[in-house]
């Protein structure tokens, strides 16, 4: 099953870049901005977008993307006009999209319907934080059944290597390797040691692996671009949206931030046209 | 019957471990810790020990001569774990999971607390076994009681407010949850209710069994026969589970578990999971939930801090549809009445956790035959409800 998570890692790898991953809180604002904030991101140069679906009692959540999710919930954000957004959003964007949500919201679509519903819409992947692979067979089975989203789970520091193989074993579009002991939004320490699990991880799989969870500056997206096939940005964009989206220039300024993010992730000899275009 | 749960941590459908990736080999390992313990000679006879010496157990089955009388039906017995050690039945858990920490090698421990009788048992113990302790307390449930956040203040332990979502347990337990994820190398989460992913279902359902296998016993020596029924409050489902379990084998043992009605089931403001709730997931497990129709979490009402809950146990979901035990609930106006009966015809102050129980039998005793025994589960005693109580009515204090 070709998918276009798979296909943009394949032709980001025969390029030398590394994927930025923006993850951003559907409907936090509105809804209607989630799509103008998708476009803006993937102008600036995101390659995958990672959609948080919001959920009253987010428990691997730090208080930014609480936050989010509680102003999404109160803007009438639902699961069901989430996937109606990116049907929309499909008329308009190829731009693989990835669904972060938590079972419960799935449970109560019905598991089977919500996997049609997702290939419907156009959702390429999927990441539940608290579906480990261990009660993951009912949601596995189905999302086969209905050819597509692809599963990705996280694997973190605490992780046994008996886990990573299960993991490995269960992830299709990519492995969400968690880049520190805590919640989103936390502050990332120790790169070192993130840089040796995701070595470790590319060893043992062919599959890619993206980085999340503490990174807030497109410095220290450089960093972990130096060594993971992805990028995932989360809680300090978040914190952007939520402070700036009222601005007259905030999608230029948010497409000017990817823009800024993507350069680092570019290879070295690409960089100063990257940086050229961005000052443009 | 099946041994339950399965090594899924599976009652039927409902448990399992719903948890993040960063949790899982702290569970895995807290399983692993717990069936060794379970095993071990050494383990249960310090536990025992621990609930003679420090908890004051075996507790009374206290014949309630005069409620009896008054509600002229059958024969009512109190298990008084209001006479536990700190006031509540939770005491009994967190002296065994304060000694598993110990044999885990951890240092810390974390919790979280609604009516603030768990935060005060896992506080006390943190202290008698020297660990260090910070309580979680939604505050909203801080201010209801004060007097709790005060004693654990007194006992050493740290309480952190928690402002999210309805400032209540559930958002007590999130946070808890985080700050799991982020110590989990040196932290044990010392859970106060059969909730959360597996093991901890299993784990503190056997801890609190302490309380039906001394009911047994004390019935069977006091009336040489098994009772007719069994009730019990029902929050998270501890007390009633502990009370329950050791009896489940005995079909003829009728079970009733009370939730909070709050102010009416039609209300839509409670915490009766089987009035309304359905299969869901939430804090690591799955279980009947109360939640909208696109999963989102309720808010829920109860008078009784410790009973504000959407979720309850996944056995006792299990109970519930197997049709074991059924459920019923009991309103703040009737919980408030039954609490001043116990205290006027009895002299014991409950919980107003434990008055939801009280509730039932003034509904369910008149209805029984003298000759049959009906046997309440007091959980807790009432001193850290007067306050708020005054409040309601106007009285300065």
């Amino acid at each position: 099953m070709s998918n276009r998570i798979q296909t943009t890692f394949a032709q980001l790898h025969s390029k030398g870049e590394k994927a930025l991953i923006p993850y951003i809180m559907a409907g936090d604002p509105t809804l209607t901005m989630t799509e103008s904030l998708v476009l803006a991101l993937e102008q600036g140069g995101a390659d995958l977008i990672e959609l948080g679906v919001p959920f009253s009692d987010p428990i691997a959540d730090g208080p930014v993307i609480q936050q989010a999710a509680e102003r999404a919930l109160h803007s009438g954000t639902t699961l069901k006009n989430i996937l109606a957004t990116v049907a929309n959003l499909r008329k308009k964007t190829s731009i693989p999209l990835i669904l972060m949500t938590y079972y419960n919201s799935l449970m109560a679509m019905g598991i089977k319907d919500f996997c049609a519903n997702a290939v419907d819409a156009g959702i390429d992947g999927l990441i539940v934080p608290d579906l480990p692979p261990e009660e993951s067979d009912l949601l596995y089975h189905a999302t086969q059944a209905a050819g597509g989203p692809v599963s990705i789970f996280l694997l973190a520091p605490t992780s046994t290597a008996e886990r990573r193989r299960a993991v490995i074993q269960r992830s299709h579009g990519f492995i969400y390797y968690v880049s520190l002991t805590g919640i989103t939004g936390a502050k990332l320490t120790d790169l070192s040691l993130v840089r040796q699990s995701v070595q470790q991880l590319q060893r043992a799989s062919r599959k890619p692996v993206a980085v999340g969870f503490g990174i807030a500056s497109a410095e220290q997206a450089r960093e972990v671009g130096r060594f993971a096939d992805g990028v995932i940005i989360g809680s300090a964009l978040v914190r952007y949206i939520s402070e700036h989206h009222s601005s007259p220039t905030f999608l230029t300024n948010i497409q000017g931030m990817a823009q800024q993010w993507k350069s680092v992730l570019l290879p070295v000899t690409a960089k100063p046209s990257a940086i050229r275009s961005q000052k443009s | 019957m099946a041994i339950i749960p399965d090594k899924y941590g599976r009652f039927g459908q409902f448990g399992g471990k719903y948890a993040p990736e960063i949790l899982m080999p702290a569970i895995h390992e807290l399983e692993q810790a717990y069936r060794a313990a379970k095993k071990s000679r050494p383990f249960q006879q310090e536990f025992l020990n621990c609930l003679k010496h420090f908890v004051g157990r075996p507790t009374s089955l206290f014949f309630a001569e005069r409620l009896t009388k008054t509600l002229g039906g059958a024969k009512i017995y109190l298990k008084r774990e209001d006479l536990c050690h700190t006031g509540a039945h939770k005491i009994n858990n967190t002296v065994g999971q304060a000694l598993l920490t110990r044999r885990m090698k951890k240092k810390r421990v974390i919790a979280e607390t609604g009516a603030g009788q768990h935060g005060v048992a896992v506080a006390t113990v943190a202290a008698m076994f020297g660990l260090e302790a910070e309580i979680y307390m939604g505050t909203e449930d801080m201010e209801r009681q004060a007097l709790n956040v005060f004693r654990m203040r007194l006992l050493g332990s740290k309480v952190t407010g928690v402002n999210s979502g309805s400032r209540t347990l559930k958002d007590a337990i999130s946070e808890a949850m985080r700050d799991w994820t982020t110590n989990v190398r040196t932290t044990h989460y010392l859970l106060g209710s059969v909730l959360g992913p597996h093991p901890y279902p299993m784990m503190v359902r056997d801890f609190q069994s302490v309380i039906g296998r001394e009911t047994r016993k004390q019935i069977i020596a006091l009336e040489g026969r098994l009772p007719h029924c069994l009730v019990a409050c029902v929050g998270g489902g501890s007390n009633s589970i502990g009370l329950f379990y050791p009896f489940v084998k005995d079909t003829q043992v009728q079970m009733v578990g009370v939730e909070a009605g709050g102010y009416g089931i039609e209300s839509g403001k409670h915490a009766a999971r089987f009035a309304g709730g359905k299969p869901g997931v939430l804090h690591g497990t799955m279980t009947y939930l109360l939640q909208n129709e696109d999963g989102q979490v309720n808010p829920t009402h109860s008078v009784s801090a410790g009973l504000d809950y959407p979720a309850i146990g996944p056995e006792h979901s299990y109970y519930h549809d197997t049709g074991r035990i059924r459920y019923t609930s009991a309103t703040d106006t009737e919980a408030l009445a039954a609490f001043d009966l116990l205290a006027k015809e009895e002299g014991i102050i409950p919980a107003l956790e434990s008055a939801h129980a009280v509730a039932e039998v003034v509904k369910l005793a008149p209805t029984m035959k003298k000759s049959q025994i009906l046997i309440m589960n007091l959980s807790g005693r009432g001193d850290k409800d007067v306050q708020q109580l005054a409040k309601m009515r106007g009285i300065p204090l």
